[in-house]
């Protein structure tokens, strides 16, 4: 009764400096974030694209001649990739099939999806440690691309089981419940129907994968190693030592004091990592454009 | 395979369909079928508990030859001296203080971002926003760190020399310090933060919002005393996934902090837990190779007591949607 009075002001036009100053505070701090990944973006290309050249892409760098390229790098990150991709894509999209098709509320699938995200919190330097000791070591790989991309396919795997996971979530139930009706059997409906109808999640996932493979240096420096020859042979390449980009960009800035070529490099990888976002931002927009 | 469709694909007319007619081809089948998924969604749990293994197995024996009380509470690292000194406590420090301060700094900004996102933004500058924060989190560690050691470090030099001087009991790090660290470190863990938090903040019930305007509540308070209790421990989560971001980042830091190791002060040039391994990995060897896998070690344990608090905040956060 006695706060009708406080209640009448409340819908009244009443100044509020402390709201505005905190809605002023939220402004800010999106336009600080926006300015920090241009200003990123920009910098990286301003002092990056003057030492782009075609020599530098599609040469080795050589001591005699004084020039630099990166072309053993691009090579080196290209087999990186296809390798990881070859091994985790099978597993990772098993092990979702397993976690959203098969699994029943049980220990072993609360083992699973807890590995799963425990994967996916290691930093990548551990990442590195082990995958030196365990496949250059143990295995006896030595620092080879090998070793890199094994390494990074423990990696990766968290993020193959869970967009793929994602995927399946996304396929109704009437189609399981229509195909095993008429009598498929389980393996068959998930060959049949439930795998091409997520598809763009699975494409998804390996984008996401390969951005992530791009990006990684911690844990392929004591793996894959920072050697920058080109391959010799298709197949032997794979037991050599190879930087990958991101490896020599470091190389570049922490070793050799040599900030232009390092920002010629991170321009090659801040235009891969645009592609990717565009490339899953695509996929996504099909696939809702699809739905609807 | 003929077999397994037969059962399925009707206008083969070898015989006449029948739904028990390959069950015995189908049953085994599948159960090679499900046995495959098995063994696949096993290999996450072997490769955490090969991980774990190897950490132990390569990181406790330099532990013991060096001494568990010298490894974790000396500050003396001096590992290729003749008489070699193996303690880590400035790393660690570093690597708390380093993390703290990049919660400090990255949290609020974050925080307020996702806010921003979820609740403030018009639907096209959000769709402005959001790509930035997306690429933000796709872009390199090694790209952060070139950029953090071209822009950050000399402004936070000339910062250094504005507040010492000509303080003579001061070294002067150039810029190359812990404060670099930290700013760098806060940057790579806004999109995490963002992330998170808006997802949380977008999974508050309408009808909390609504009642809460209704009852006379303007927006802004609306936001900071129902949106955000309400999706607190989405907002937790997103701390604890931006600490251990910030615990793990190496490549970015180990350009912009100094690399000498010293007890974590803003205007020290430090070293961390990650970037102490990196720095030293190349050349090291024997003893002092087995103690950069024992610091490995104490910074997997770091890493798994972030995750079982990361499992208690989803678990609590799951029994209150219940």
């Amino acid at each position: 009764m006695t706060n009708i009075k406080n209640a009448v002001s409340i819908t009244q036009g009443k100044r509020r400096p402390f709201e505005a100053i905190l809605k002023m505070l939220i402004i800010v701090c999106s336009a600080l974030t926006v300015l920090i990944f241009l200003s990123i973006a920009s910098y990286v290309f301003i002092k990056g694209i003057p030492s782009i050249s075609w020599q530098f892409l599609s040469t080795k760098p050589s001591v005699l001649r004084g020039t630099i390229g990166i072309l053993p790098s691009i090579i080196n990150t290209l087999y990186i990739i296809v390798i990881t991709i070859l091994i985790v894509t099978p597993i990772g999209i098993g092990a979702a099939i397993y976690l959203n098709e098969y699994s029943k509320k049980g220990m072993l699938t609360k083992a699973i999806e807890f590995t799963t995200e425990t994967l996916s919190g290691i930093p990548s330097i551990i990442y590195g440690l082990f995958g030196a000791i365990f496949f250059g070591e143990t295995l006896r790989l030595g620092y080879s691309i090998l070793t890199g991309a094994l390494t990074l396919s423990i990696m990766v795997l968290p993020i193959i089981v869970r967009t793929t996971q994602e995927a399946l979530k996304t396929v109704p139930y009437s189609y399981r419940e229509g195909a095993l009706g008429i009598g498929a059997a389980k393996w068959y409906m998930i060959r049949t129907i439930i795998l091409p109808s997520s598809i763009p999640g699975i494409v998804t996932a390996v984008i996401l994968s390969i951005g992530r493979i791009v990006a990684e240096s911690a844990a392929l420096i004591f793996t894959a190693g920072i050697a920058t020859s080109l391959p010799k042979g298709l197949f032997s390449h794979i037991f050599k030592s190879g930087s990958t980009l991101s490896v020599e960009l470091y190389q570049y800035a922490a070793n050799r004091g040599d900030n232009n070529t390092a920002f010629g490099i991170a321009v090659v990888l801040i235009i891969v990592v645009l592609i990717i976002n565009l490339l899953t931002k695509l996929i996504s927009k099909k696939l809702g454009g699809g739905n609807a | 395979m003929t077999n397994l469709d037969g059962g399925i694909v009707l206008n083969q007319d070898k015989k006449s369909f029948s739904i028990i007619g390959s069950t015995k081809t189908k049953s085994s089948v599948e159960r090679v079928m499900m046995m495959i998924f098995v063994a696949c969604g096993l290999t996450a749990v072997l490769a955490v508990v090969a991980i774990t293994a190897y950490m132990l197995i390569s990181g406790v024996p330099a532990v013991g030859k060096v001494g568990l009380f010298h490894f974790l509470f000396d500050t003396s690292w001096h590992p290729t001296a003749k008489n070699p000194q193996f303690g880590i406590l400035s790393m660690i420090l570093t690597s708390i203080v380093g993390t703290f301060g990049a919660i400090l700094v990255g949290v609020p900004i974050g925080l307020l971002t996702a806010i921003f996102l979820a609740e403030i933004a018009p639907k096209k500058l959000g769709n402005a926003v959001r790509p930035a924060v997306e690429l933000l989190a796709g872009i390199p560690s090694v790209i952060y760190g070139l950029v953090g050691m071209i822009v950050i470090v000399p402004f936070i030099g000339r910062m250094e020399i504005q507040l010492f001087g000509t303080d003579p009991a001061h070294t002067f790090t150039g810029g190359a310090n812990l404060f670099s660290g930290i700013l760098v470190l806060a940057i790579m863990i806004l999109p995490t933060v963002i992330n998170v938090s808006e997802t949380s903040l977008r999974a508050v019930p309408n009808e909390y919002k609504e009642a809460s305007l209704a009852l006379g509540a303007t927006p802004v308070t609306t936001i900071f005393k129902i949106m955000i209790p309400a999706a607190r421990s989405g907002i937790a989560t997103s701390i604890v996934l931006g600490i251990g971001r910030a615990i793990g980042e190496a490549m970015a830091i180990i350009m912009v902090s100094g690399n000498a190791v010293n007890l974590p002060n803003l205007w020290n040039s430090v070293r961390f837990l990650t970037t102490g391994i990196v720095s030293e990995m190349s050349y090291a060897s024997g003893l002092h190779r087995q103690v950069l896998f024992s610091i490995g070690l104490i910074l997997f344990i770091f890493i798994f007591i972030i995750n079982i608090v990361l499992n208690a905040i989803l678990k609590k956060g799951g029994e209150k949607n219940d």
